[in-house]
């Protein structure tokens, strides 16, 4: 079969390129416009590492085909920092011990964001489940609870 | 990821009529693909046999949410959070927008559509066992027009459907008749979120002089397909719900599960806590007054 | 102690912005110019022959690099402790996804087309699938009788104490295969010039134990291998052997093609084809008091090694060494063994063999409580170690230990007296049940008895011609905190900023040995290397006359420019030196087998749902003396983390096997807990400082491991009235039980 063009907003900026319409938005994200802060755990959409907004949604990309990913806007972790400045949800992981090896923290943080937009002032079993879908084995989860709070606070006073 | 893309042809005709075309073009050709949290995870380990696919994503008309004062009509494409979020699911079709929250994660439900989910057809899915409580209708269209089948004729065997060659599911109607209903869901996976069924239960009735007047109970993971249980419906409908009716109708329920032992669970477990959840089910339905 | 400016405060993890950006480089997000990806033909059958191999249709051959074990220059194994672990088959397979072949392509998604059409013929042979099998020994699949290892511990005089018992208690406990599920798969790439040798970057815990493997693998001189730990996305013991294998394959890939070659497992062959830990059947029969005093106990303890022995013998010694649990038994005799069965060689796994025989004396424990009719705590309390008392190998207790100090903070802060009691009253009858179990452990820090003095461990700190101070060791970040505590130290012991520290990455041709980042060593032994080399360093610069009385971060720079200017490189070694008075028999297995242990009590609450008999974890504590929290957060979370991997290991994380292959390789059917899974885990620490450990720093990456699984299985013993001693506990094996019988009590022999 044969590559086709594709045109999106990744985190602010056009991009058009060429690929085959069944190639894995995370494999686009990651292999042509490297962009590798988003990573693959399972290929399966179970751990959540490979996780971006499309269009404001949390996904996860492993199972996104970039054709359905045309002409929308996509955001990933490289995205959420504004320039050197952190995002409250990165600054608060910092602080908090939210990152241990931090593979599943680009996804983390992802949901994070999109959970934040969604309930600025999550209690805690909102914030068990906005972050349902994100696999953590280092951290034990509560060091990310603490995290995501803390987000919440900062981004409040913001 | 096991698959080569480009072994892979995936079009985007992008409006209803333009599939269903292409379907009855090249019949049996093309797999419709709508979030792609079933067909990808097979692709992405090397296991989908199908080559050319079809996307519905960005069909408009399947995403569609009506409602007249009788009937709700859900469009196949309807993500698993716009029910979740929909205020009309929330209050006539509470079972389904439950069943909605259960389902994988938070980013599989922005993903996973109603269609996909009952056209997938696994025995474990979370909303067929609501869409039996509710009396669900669904629309099939085609080339030839459309037409509407009660959900319970839609399953036939292991994940064999009435769907025919050409056909897509195109709406769930649900009637809004079940205000003041009682109601009770449960389900039991192997954790509290992403997890596969190994039995789910949904259900909805109606006491009357504190006889059962109306009882639908859904159930999944226990058979080929999901199931409506009707035999233990009847053996229930006219009864009161003393303690030898529901122990009688623990063992109807056997009589019409088939459970298996898979990788996820067993065969004795699932019959025990099918028969454990009904019992809940009708305890708390013993129990209940009619709630407005 | 508690003076200090930086260790003992939550510094910000060294690497930590990076690693919220998105921007830390793992090693599946490195490229070379000129990579090629290279893939892993794997056997499909348990143990046979290799008849034939065919290579199908459908793929352009021609362009494929095919490497077999006839393309090994040096000897076809990965070296370990033993030699018996061949990279690649030649002619016998003995555990399903052996590794047979490896292909090499530039197209990254051909590989595994390519793979599925390689079609290999064997003739079978009778395989062994589980201990029972492999020490009847009708099938001998290793060596002369199936066993890698044995172990004979042996204190007092065992049989004179049972003529001397009140009860005699009796038991059987088992515990499952565990796959680590790091969040990133292994991955290497390799590269090879001719002229410079070959290169290896890669996830990984041991930089030089890759090196070891590989030039014995090669056939190259030391100096012309080189390995390059890169950001590693977790480990827990997973990545502290297989990493040679992976590495060797993509090395032979490299040297072959003349490319270099990057191997990335996806998680199904991860899950499928690399280590697990080892899975356990203890039996324990005991002799005590009326009065709960232990008199004795004999304990059959045996660990399932997989096809080749890799690292069971140690992992059956610790085991072993650990499997009295925290008490002072007069009389004692463990007999251990690790046996060779066919499925993928078993492998470190946090706790490292102590998680086993820990379960198995703290479920027996509440089970000896209830024969003689005394609470589970009181029990305890009446047999813990004690300064001065012995070990189980004779090792004398030096530093002070509050065990029962332990308890009591630990059942205070769970309000386990009342709630044991309520629950006692409520559960009647009751829909869904709740309970409360303790677990009381050790863990030994470093490794075992003479280990220490062999590996012999070297760190250094050096000063860089821009007046950067640089930590020099080969211990590995992949997520517990290595970076930023080894920084700490070497801060403190400087007398500058933590900022101003930087550590070099682990590279084996930059940094010296200081060891595997294993065995909870890290902190207390590479932590005191390092903070000797840097005291060593100020030394240098203040006798130097560069540095005055007090110093500033920036002075301290300058002075350290300076010197490297005027006098060249300025770099400070310190190498292990074992504490005094440390004797160990590796012959008799006694003495002193760790230099230090942590000590710790859980405390679990659990609810069992009687509809679907699933356990929930409502509240876990988590109290440990720890020597010293180097930084509190990060010591917070490897608990956190550790509980966790506790909690999957005792009621989510069943491997299933068919006939010694994984069937449940993937994510969805492999059950970690998810964040709505996971309890509230409350942590608190002690501190009794360690006068040998950095700062009085312990060891506490592995302590977490070994505490929750028997917590938990005695809450669910207390919830139902039941006796549940195998792990992983699953609701369908409660169902069983209490569908077979009411409450079952030990078996008890009163005498």
């Amino acid at each position: 079969m044969s590559r086709k063009m594709f045109s999106m907003l990744v985190n602010g900026e056009a991009q058009t390129l060429e690929a085959y319409p069944m190639e894995r938005l995370l494999d686009v994200l990651r292999d042509h416009l490297g962009l590798t802060g988003t990573k693959e755990g399972c290929g399966e959409g179970e751990c959540g590492a490979c996780s971006v907004l499309i269009d404001g949604e949390l996904v996860n990309s492993c199972l996104v085909p970039i054709a359905q990913a045309n002409g929308t806007e996509i955001v990933t972790i490289e995205g959420i920092a504004n320039g050197r400045e952190l995002h409250p949800a990165q600054q608060a992981f910092l602080e908090c011990g939210g990152a241990q090896c931090g593979m599943c923290t680009p996804g983390m943080i992802v949901a994070t964001v999109h959970l934040l937009k969604k309930y600025p002032r999550p209690d805690a079993e909102q914030i068990r489940e906005g972050l349902n879908g994100n696999l953590c084995r280092c951290t034990g989860y509560m060091r990310i609870f603490e995290a995501v709070e803390k987000a919440a606070a900062l981004e409040l006073t913001r | 990821m096991r698959s080569h893309p480009a072994d892979y042809e995936f079009v985007s005709p992008g409006s209803i009529g333009a599939v269903l075309e292409l379907l009855h073009c090249e019949p049996g050709e093309w797999l419709p693909v709508a979030g792609g949290t079933e067909v990808m995870v097979q692709y992405s380990a090397g296991r989908l046999a199908a080559r050319r696919l079809v996307n519905l994503w960005d069909v408009k008309e399947l995403c569609r949410i009506t409602e007249t004062d009788t009937t709700l009509t859900i469009g196949g494409g309807s993500t698993f959070t716009q029910l979740r979020e929909h205020r009309s699911v929330q209050e006539h079709f509470p079972l389904l927008a439950q069943a909605a929250s259960w389902t994988g994660s938070i980013a599989n439900q922005n993903r996973a559509t109603i269609a996909g989910n009952i056209v997938n057809a696994s025995p474990a899915a979370d909303s067929p066992p609501a869409l039996f409580a509710y009396e669900a209708e669904l629309e099939l269209v085609s080339v030839s027009g459309a037409r509407r089948i009660a959900y319970t004729d839609f399953h036939l065997g292991y994940k064999k459907t009435a769907l025919a060659p050409g056909e897509l599911l195109f709406a769930i109607h649900l009637p809004k008749r079940f205000a003041g209903w009682f109601r009770y869901g449960q389900k039991t996976g192997t954790r509290n979120a992403q997890a596969i069924s190994k039995v789910c239960i949904a259900g909805v009735g109606r006491l009357a002089e504190g006889r059962v007047e109306s009882l639908h109970i859904g159930m999944g993971a226990v058979a080929a397909t999901p199931l409506r249980l009707r035999k233990t419906e009847e053996s229930l409908v006219g009864a009161a719900l003393t303690k030898s009716a529901i122990a009688n109708a623990r063992h109807v329920l056997l009589t019409e599960i088939a459970p298996i032992d898979d990788i996820r669970s067993s065969a004795e477990y699932r019959g025990h806590v099918a028969g454990n959840l009904l019992e809940a089910l009708l305890c708390t339905f013993a129990a209940s007054k009619d709630v407005a | 102690m508690g003076q200090e400016r930086i260790v003992g405060t939550p510094v910000l993890r060294k690497e930590g912005v990076a690693k919220v950006r998105g921007a830390a480089r793992y090693i599946d997000d490195i490229s070379l110019p000129g990579m090629i990806y290279g893939a892993t033909v794997r056997s499909s059958i348990p143990r046979g022959r290799i008849l034939k191999i065919e290579f199908g249709e459908g793929i352009p051959w021609d362009q494929f690099v095919v490497a077999s074990a006839k393309d090994i220059p040096g000897e076809n194994v990965i070296a370990m402790i033993n030699r018996d672990w061949p990279c690649l088959v030649s002619e016998q397979v003995n555990h399903p996804e052996e590794a047979i072949l490896l292909l090499a392509h530039p197209d990254r998604h051909l590989l595994p087309k390519a793979v599925a059409a390689v079609r290999i013929e064997y003739v079978p042979m009778q395989s062994v699938h589980s201990i029972e099998e492999s020490e009847r020994g009708d099938v001998v699949v290793w060596g002369e009788d199936n066993v890698f290892k044995q172990f004979l511990v042996e204190k007092g005089d065992v049989d004179a104490a049972w003529s001397q018992a009140d009860y005699i208690v009796e038991g059987e406990y088992s515990t499952g295969a565990q796959e680590h599920l790091y969040i990133e798969n292994n991955g290497v790439i390799a590269a090879y010039m001719p002229d410079e040798g070959l290169t290896i970057w890669g996830s990984m815990q041991c930089p030089f134990y890759v090196h070891k493997s590989l030039v014995l693998l090669t056939g190259l001189p030391e100096d012309k291998v080189r390995i390059i730990q890169v950001e590693t996305g977790g480990a827990f013991g997973g990545k502290e052997d297989y990493p040679s294998m992976i590495g060797a394959h993509a090395a032979l890939l490299a040297m072959k093609s003349g490319h270099p070659v990057k191997v990335m497992y996806d998680r199904m062959e991860d899950m499928v084809a690399t280590t697990k830990r080892h899975p356990s059947r203890t039996r324990i029969r005991s002799a005590v008091t009326k009065d709960g005093k232990l008199l004795a106990a004999e304990i059959d303890f045996a660990l399932d090694g997989g096809a080749y022995s890799t690292l069971s013998s140690t992992v059956l010694s610790r085991g072993t060494i650990h499997a009295g649990g925290p008490y002072c038994w007069p009389n004692i005799r463990v007999r251990s063994k690790a046996v060779a069965t066919n499925c993928p060689p078993h492998g470190a796994f946090r706790g490292f063999g102590a998680p086993q025989s820990l379960f198995a004396i703290e479920r027996h424990m509440d089970r000896v409580a209830q024969a003689i009719g005394m609470q589970p705590d009181e029990l305890r309390r009446r047999n813990f170690l004690r300064q001065g008392l012995t070990t189980s190998t004779g090792q004398v207790i030096r530093e002070p230990v509050d065990l029962e100090g332990l308890l009591s903070r630990a059942l205070a802060l769970s309000d386990y007296p009342a709630k044991r009691e309520r629950f006692d009253r409520e559960n009647l009858g009751a829909k869904k049940k709740k309970g409360i179990g303790i677990s009381a452990f050790l863990h030994g820090s470093g490794f075992t008895g003479s280990g220490e003095r062999n590996l012999n461990s070297v760190a250094a700190m050096e000063a860089t011609a821009d007046g950067k101070l640089r930590v020099l060791v080969s211990s590995t970040e992949f997520g517990q905190g290595t970076n930023t505590i080894l920084c700490q130290i070497a801060a403190e012991a400087l007398g500058i900023d933590y900022d101003a520290i930087e550590i070099a990455p682990p590279d084996t041709s930059l940094v010296p040995n200081t060891g595997p980042t294993v065995a909870s060593r890290t902190s207390m032994i590479v932590g005191k290397l390092v903070h000797s080399a840097a005291l060593g360093l100020k030394q240098t610069l203040q006798t130097s006359g560069l540095l005055g009385e007090g110093w500033t971060t920036d002075e301290f720079c300058e002075a350290a420019k300076a010197h490297v200017a005027k006098y060249g490189a300025l770099r400070s070694t310190s190498r292990y030196e074992p504490p005094p008075d440390v004797y160990w028999d590796d012959q008799k297995y006694r003495g002193e087998a760790y230099p230090a242990f942590a000590w710790a009590v859980y405390v679990a609450e659990v609810t069992v749902d009687m509809i679907t008999y699933g356990v929930t974890v409502d509240d876990f504590v988590a109290v440990q003396e720890v020597g010293r929290v180097l930084n509190p957060v990060l010591a917070t979370g490897q608990i956190e983390g550790g509980v966790a991997q506790g909690i999957g290991y005792a009621i989510y994380e069943k491997v299933q096997w068919e006939r010694g292959r994984m069937a449940n390789g993937q994510m969805t059917n492999y059950i970690i807990p998810t964040s709505q899974d996971i309890p509230p885990i409350r942590v608190f620490f002690e501190e009794t400082p360690f006068s040998h450990g950095a700062f009085g720093a312990k060891g506490i990456g592995e302590l977490p491991m070994d505490g929750p699984a028997p917590a938990i299985l005695n809450a669910v013993s207390h919830a139902t009235g039941d006796d549940f001693n195998s792990i992983p506990l699953l609701p369908e094996d409660i169902y069983l039980r209490l569908g077979l019988s009411r409450a079952v009590p030990a078996e008890v022999v009163t005498v």
